[in-house]
């Protein structure tokens, strides 16, 4: 068989390229939620894992992934659904992570809380909830700055 | 006794869509925008993992049922739901309350599960203890904060909990279906699970205050389906109206 479809490397760097629809500011790479990209035959398997199982925007994922590899000439493709290992914020990138932080979102951390203000760096922080806008999140307050800001939840 | 596995599957996604959907009634109601949105999205993470569970359940029954069939057209006497999860809202303690002992039910079994024979059971488990764990401290602190905390709260929380009580025990009955789930390593018996939510529950009641009740009667017929209370009718006529004026009606 001649191998002539894009390499699985090209695919991730593609994949790298989709936004998270709730939080556009850091693709579905930095998410962590891309567990594998392999080619099966002809077909391209993406394997998902979704980040909480009530996400509403799990399946607007699948689509934009499907849009997006299709737009770059991928015909045959497959997309699996992974539940275990359940996804954790420890598979974000570094990269997410500085995003994040840039867009006014504190990134996770294993603490349990934002290590500084999004805004003003402080690190003197309170909580207002613990859930927020959308399920991966929680609402904290910077109490030098006095400015509310959303915090990844670690997971 | 049909498809013991898929009476189980049908026990666990009943008792996250009826709380969660009961949950969810809160949504533009609660107290504070803060909880309002907390309540919404552990209804959200309940619902999630009904789609699992049911699903799963419609596949292993192989009758081509999905999730959203089983969800919208069984009436009362097919739910598997625990009689707890059915129980009104009522005030905002009383919803913390029944969450909170749910909560502490739901996080030991669903740890348990994690070591179930089956694979697919063992992931949708590990997947909702995440979020679960994360119900758990909301509503144990919210119970001890209330419980502990004004003296209109306390009494309040405390009524909650004598009105709760009596459907807790529902929880650690085990029958033909736990014992064949038994059997098979697939799933833990619920009464070995006592122990362990006597332990939590005790420790999170003598933090609010509150006198857990002496009488430990308990009401039954959820699970099994033999006899739910009438507030789970009342329920279904809302959450399925959709599906009984529209039969398969879609977006």
């Amino acid at each position: 068989m001649v191998t002539d479809h894009p390499s699985v490397q090209t695919i991730w760097t593609w994949l790298d390229q989709v936004p998270d629809p709730e939080i556009p500011a850091i693709s579905l790479v930095d998410l962590g939620i891309i567990r594998d990209v392999a080619w099966v035959d002809d077909t391209l398997e993406v394997t998902v894992t979704p980040t909480y199982s009530g996400c509403p925007a799990t399946s607007i994922i699948n689509l934009d992934v499907e849009a997006a590899l299709r737009e770059h000439g991928i015909q045959h493709l497959r997309l699996k659904r992974q539940l275990s290992p359940a996804w954790t914020t420890d598979w974000m990138t570094e990269k997410g992570r500085s995003k994040l932080e840039a867009y006014g979102i504190a990134p996770p951390q294993p603490s349990g809380g934002p290590k500084q203000c999004p805004r003003c760096k402080s690190p003197h922080l309170e909580r207002i909830s613990q859930f927020g806008s959308t399920p991966c999140k929680a609402q904290w307050r910077c109490t030098d700055c006095l400015e509310p800001f959303d915090y990844f939840k670690c997971h | 006794m049909t498809q013991p596995q898929f009476e189980f599957l049908t026990r666990l996604g009943d008792n996250t869509l009826v709380l969660g959907h009961r949950v969810s009634e809160w949504c533009g109601h609660a107290p504070v925008l803060e909880e309002d949105i907390a309540l919404a999205n552990t209804a959200l993470d309940l619902i999630g993992q009904t789609q699992l569970w049911l699903g799963l359940a419609g596949e292993v029954e192989g009758k081509g049922r999905d999730a959203d069939t089983l969800a919208f057209h069984r009436d009362v006497w097919d739910f598997r739901s625990l009689l707890l999860v059915e129980q009104p809202n009522g005030d905002f303690g009383q919803t913390m309350m029944r969450q909170f002992l749910f909560d502490a039910w739901h996080s030991n079994y669903l740890a348990q599960l994690m070591d179930s024979s089956d694979s697919r059971i063992a992931a949708i488990a590990e997947k909702s203890t995440k979020e679960v764990t994360y119900h758990l401290e909301r509503s144990s602190d919210t119970v001890i904060g209330l419980g502990d905390g004004t003296e209109e709260s306390h009494v309040r929380m405390q009524k909650a909990l004598d009105r709760l009580w009596p459907f807790v025990g529902e929880m650690f009955v085990s029958d033909e279906v736990d014992a064949a789930m038994v059997a098979e390593g697939i799933a833990p018996d619920p009464a070995s699970l006592r122990g362990e939510f006597d332990t939590l529950v005790n420790n999170v009641l003598t933090a609010a205050t509150l006198t857990r009740p002496q009488d430990d009667f308990a009401h039954k017929g959820g699970k099994t389906g033999g006899r739910h209370t009438e507030h789970l009718g009342h329920m279904l006529t809302q959450m399925q109206w959709l599906q009984r004026a529209y039969p398969d009606a879609s977006w």
